[in-house]
C-alpha cells in the first residue's frame, strides 16, 4: 500500500518552513518543475502510483475490525473528544445556537470536568465573532468555512474576500474548499494558485490562521483523484487536508481516509513537513470514530494521534462518544436524554 | 412444513410396491430428479432446518456475539439452537425501538387497533406452527395446545380492541375551579422491556406484549428463557404484519444475562419483570433495585414465586401500567 513518490535528494529540501516562496520552492523541488503550470502538474499528479481500490477498501475494513476495549477504548475515546471540531453549518444558525454549541465545546458534560473540552467550533463567516466571543480563554480554536462553503463556485475575489473576512473576525482557522470543477478537468493549476492565494489572505496582516482544504472527495470519483488531490494540496501549502463540507453524499469515509492518511505521511516523508488530516461529515458513533483512530495510528502513524493533526468534523459524533463515556463509567447504557441536544 | 411433509413421502415411500407411485414419490420430492431415477429409490432429501435468530428493528439477525443454546422440549429432547441474545443485542433492540416509537405513538388510534387485529389474523394463520411448539415445549397435549393459541389469538383480538377506548376510560375531563378546560388523558411511556414469563411461552408471551402496544409504546421483548420458540414465530408474524419496524424487538437468550442491561438502561422508560419469576440466576427484586437508578416504572410480577394465571380475563392493569398521564388546561374563552 505504500505510494512512492518520485524520490528526492533529500539535502536538497527545504525544512519544514512555511513561508509562501519555501512552499512554491519546495512544490517546485517536489514535482521537478521550472514553473507550477496545468502540464507539470499534470505531470506529476498523474505519474503519482494510482490507488488500488479494492485493496483500499480491504484494508479499511480490515482496521475496522479491530477490537478496542476497556482502558485504550476510555483513551481513545477522551482523544476522540479532544479531536473534535464541533460543528453547525446551517442556515437556520443564531448567535444563540453558537454560543450554547461554545458552552458545549468548553465542557461536553455539565458537572465532569475529567471530560476533556473539543478542540474547536466550526460555524460560518459570520458566526465567527460570536464564537470566538463564547470561547475567549479556553484555548479552544474557532474555524470558519470560507471561499463561498460549499459549493465554492465564486469568482476568486470574492472568494478571497470571505476568507480576509473570517480571518478578521479573528478565525484560527480557515476550512476553504477547492473548485471541484477546476480539478475535474484538468487545471491543477487553478486549484493550486487558489490555495495558495487563500494561504496567503490566512496570514495577511500578521495573522497565522490555519489552511484546511477541503477536498470534497464525494465529488472527486475515484480514489485516484483522492490522492492527487491531497498531493496537490499539500504542494500548495495546505496545514490540513479535509474530505468534505458534509453537504455531499458521500462524505467522510474510511477508505477515502486512509488514502489521504498514506498521502500525508508519504509526504512527510519526502519533504519533512507534517500535515494533519480532517474526515467531516457521516461520523456519528464512537465506535466509528475508534475506527478512525485506529487508522490513523496504523497508516499515519503515532505521530498523528494528536489534536494538531487529526480532527474529526462533526455534530452528532459527540454525543454518542459522551454515551459510550458514560456507558464506561457507569457500567449502564445511558440514553439521548442525558446529553444537551446540540 | 415442508419437512414435515417430504419425511411423510419418504415414510411412504418403501411401501410403494409399483414404478407408478414410485414416479409419484420422485416428482413430490425433487423435481430435479430425472426420470431415469424411476427404477431406483429416490434420494434421501436433506432436511431443511431452520435457523432460530433474534428480531431486532424489523430484521432477524443472529446474536452479536455468534453464540447459540440448545433449547429442549418439555421431555428433554432436542428442539432447537436459539441465538442466545448478549446486552450489545439489548442496546442495539433498544435503540431500534426508540427510533420507532414516536411513529408508533403518533399512528392514531385507529390505526393501531387496525394493525393489531390484523396480527392475530395472521396468527390464526401459523395455528398450526404454533400448537406445535407449544405443546412440545410446554408438554400439552395437541388439544390443549389448540386450546392455548385460540386463547392467545382472543387476548390479542381484545388488545387490538381497546387502542382507541383506553382514553375513554382512562382519561378524565377534571372539574377545575378557573374558567378552563382541564383533560387528562393517558399516553404512551416510551421503551418498554418487558421479560415474558417463563412457563406459559405463548398465552403468557401475548398477555404482556399485546398490551404494551396498545398505547403506543414501543417494545424490546426478552423471551422465555426455556420456551423460546413461539416468542420467534411470533417475531416472524410481526415482521409480515404490519407493525413497524423496531416497534416489538425479540431477544432470545439468558434472562439473568441480559435483563439488568435492560433494567439499567437509561434509555428504557419502563420495565416488567413478569418473566423474572422462575428464571434462573436473577430475581425481581434484584432488577427492580438496578431499574430504580433512573426511576424506571416498575411493574412487578404479580406473585412472588409463581406465575398468575393467564387464561383469566386480564383487565386494563397491564395496558395503564405503561401509561403516563397527560393534563391540559385550555382557556374556556369568554
Amino acid at each position: 500500500m505504500t505510494t512512492t513518490a518520485p524520490s528526492h535528494d533529500a539535502d536538497a529540501l527545504v525544512p519544514a518552513g512555511r513561508g509562501s516562496a519555501q512552499i512554491a520552492d519546495l512544490a517546485r523541488t517536489v514535482t521537478g518543475a521550472a514553473t507550477l503550470d496545468d502540464a507539470s502538474l499534470r505531470r506529476y499528479l498523474h505519474g503519482l502510483p494510482g490507488v488500488d481500490k479494492v485493496g483500499a477498501d480491504g484494508r479499511a475494513a480490515q482496521l475496522g475490525t479491530r477490537s478496542i476495549k476497556t482502558t485504550a477504548k476510555a483513551w481513545g475515546l477522551d482523544l476522540a473528544i479532544r479531536m473534535i471540531d464541533l460543528t453547525t453549518l446551517e442556515g437556520a444558525d443564531t448567535p444563540g445556537k453558537v454560543r450554547a454549541l461554545a458552552a458545549k465545546a468548553r465542557q461536553p458534560v455539565p458537572g465532569d470536568p475529567t471530560c476533556p473540552p473539543v478542540a474547536a467550533v466550526c460555524v460560518y463567516n459570520d458566526m465567527v465573532g460570536v464564537a470566538k466571543e463564547a470561547v475567549a480563554g479556553t484555548g479552544i480554536k474557532v474555524a470558519a468555512v470560507s471561499t463561498a462553503f460549499p459549493s465554492g463556485r465564486a469568482s476568486s475575489a470574492v472568494r478571497l474576500l470571505d476568507t480576509a473576512d473570517a480571518v478578521a473576525a479573528g478565525a484560527d482557522e480557515i476550512d476553504m474548499v477547492i473548485d471541484r470543477g477546476a480539478f475535474l478537468s484538468g487545471r491543477y493549476a487553478k486549484v493550486y494558485e487558489d490555495i495558495v492565494a487563500t494561504r496567503e489572505a490566512c496570514h495577511a496582516g500578521g495573522r497565522d490562521a490555519h489552511l484546511k482544504v477541503i477536498l470534497e472527495t464525494g465529488e472527486l470519483v475515484t480514489y485516484d483523484n483522492v490522492r492527487r488531490a491531497s498531493w496537490l494540496a499539500m504542494l500548495a501549502g495546505a496545514d490540513f487536508i479535509k474530505t468534505s463540507t458534509g453537504k455531499v453524499a458521500p462524505a467522510a469515509t474510511l477508505p477515502v481516509t486512509v488514502v489521504m492518511l498514506e498521502a500525508v505521511r508519504d509526504f512527510r516523508r519526502d519533504t519533512g513537513v507534517q500535515v494533519g488530516v480532517k474526515p467531516a461529515g457521516g461520523i456519528k458513533t464512537a465506535k466509528d470514530a475508534l475506527k478512525y483512530l485506529v487508522a490513523v495510528n496504523e497508516v499515519a502513524g503515532e505521530d498523528w494521534l494528536d489534536p494538531d493533526w487529526f480532527r474529526f468534523g462533526a455534530s452528532s459524533l459527540l454525543n454518542d462518544v459522551l454515551l459510550q463515556r458514560e456507558k464506561m463509567r457507569t457500567g449502564w447504557y445511558s440514553g439521548p436524554d442525558y446529553v444537551t441536544v446540540d | 412444513m415442508a419437512a414435515a411433509k417430504a419425511s411423510a413421502v419418504k415414510r411412504t415411500a418403501p411401501q410403494g410396491d409399483g414404478a407408478a407411485e414410485d414416479d409419484v414419490v420422485v416428482e413430490a420430492t425433487t423435481a430435479r430428479a430425472s426420470s431415469s431415477s424411476a427404477q431406483s429409490p429416490a434420494p434421501a432429501r436433506i432436511d431443511v432446518r431452520k435457523t432460530y435468530k433474534l428480531f431486532i428493528g424489523g430484521a432477524f439477525p443472529r446474536s452479536e456475539s455468534g453464540r447459540t443454546y440448545e433449547v429442549t422440549t418439555a421431555t428433554g429432547s432436542f428442539a432447537a439452537n436459539a441465538a442466545q441474545g448478549s446486552r450489545k443485542d439489548a442496546r442495539e433492540a433498544v435503540v431500534a425501538a426508540r427510533a420507532a416509537q414516536p411513529g408508533w405513538a403518533g399512528a392514531t388510534a385507529y390505526n393501531r387497533g387496525q394493525v393489531l387485529y390484523r396480527v392475530a389474523e395472521l396468527l390464526e394463520g401459523r395455528r398450526e406452527q404454533f400448537v406445535a411448539e407449544v405443546s412440545a415445549g410446554e408438554g400439552l397435549s395437541t388439544d390443549a395446545a389448540h386450546a392455548v393459541v385460540s386463547d392467545a389469538v382472543d387476548r390479542w383480538v381484545w388488545y387490538a380492541g381497546w387502542t382507541d377506548k383506553v382514553a375513554q376510560v382512562a382519561g378524565s375531563a377534571n372539574p377545575v375551579a378557573g374558567p378552563y378546560f382541564n383533560i387528562s388523558a393517558p399516553e404512551p411511556t416510551g421503551v418498554v422491556a418487558l421479560l415474558a414469563p417463563q412457563q406459559s411461552s405463548l398465552l403468557g408471551l401475548v398477555s404482556v406484549l399485546a398490551p404494551a402496544l396498545v398505547t403506543g409504546n414501543a417494545v424490546v421483548l426478552v423471551s422465555s428463557e426455556r420456551r423460546p420458540l413461539p416468542a420467534i414465530t411470533l417475531a416472524e408474524v410481526l415482521a409480515t404484519s404490519d407493525v413497524p419496524k423496531g416497534v416489538v424487538n425479540v431477544l432470545t437468550g439468558r434472562t439473568a444475562e441480559i435483563a439488568p442491561h435492560l433494567a439499567g438502561h437509561m434509555d428504557v422508560n419502563a420495565i416488567d419483570l413478569t418473566g423474572a419469576v422462575g428464571a434462573d440466576g436473577v430475581t425481581w427484586g434484584e432488577l427492580e433495585a438496578i431499574a430504580a437508578d433512573n426511576v424506571k416504572r416498575v411493574l412487578r410480577p404479580e406473585l412472588d414465586e409463581a406465575e398468575e394465571d393467564w387464561t383469566r380475563s386480564p383487565g386494563l392493569r397491564r395496558v395503564l401500567a405503561f401509561t403516563e398521564t397527560k393534563t391540559v388546561w385550555h382557556p374556556k374563552g369568554v
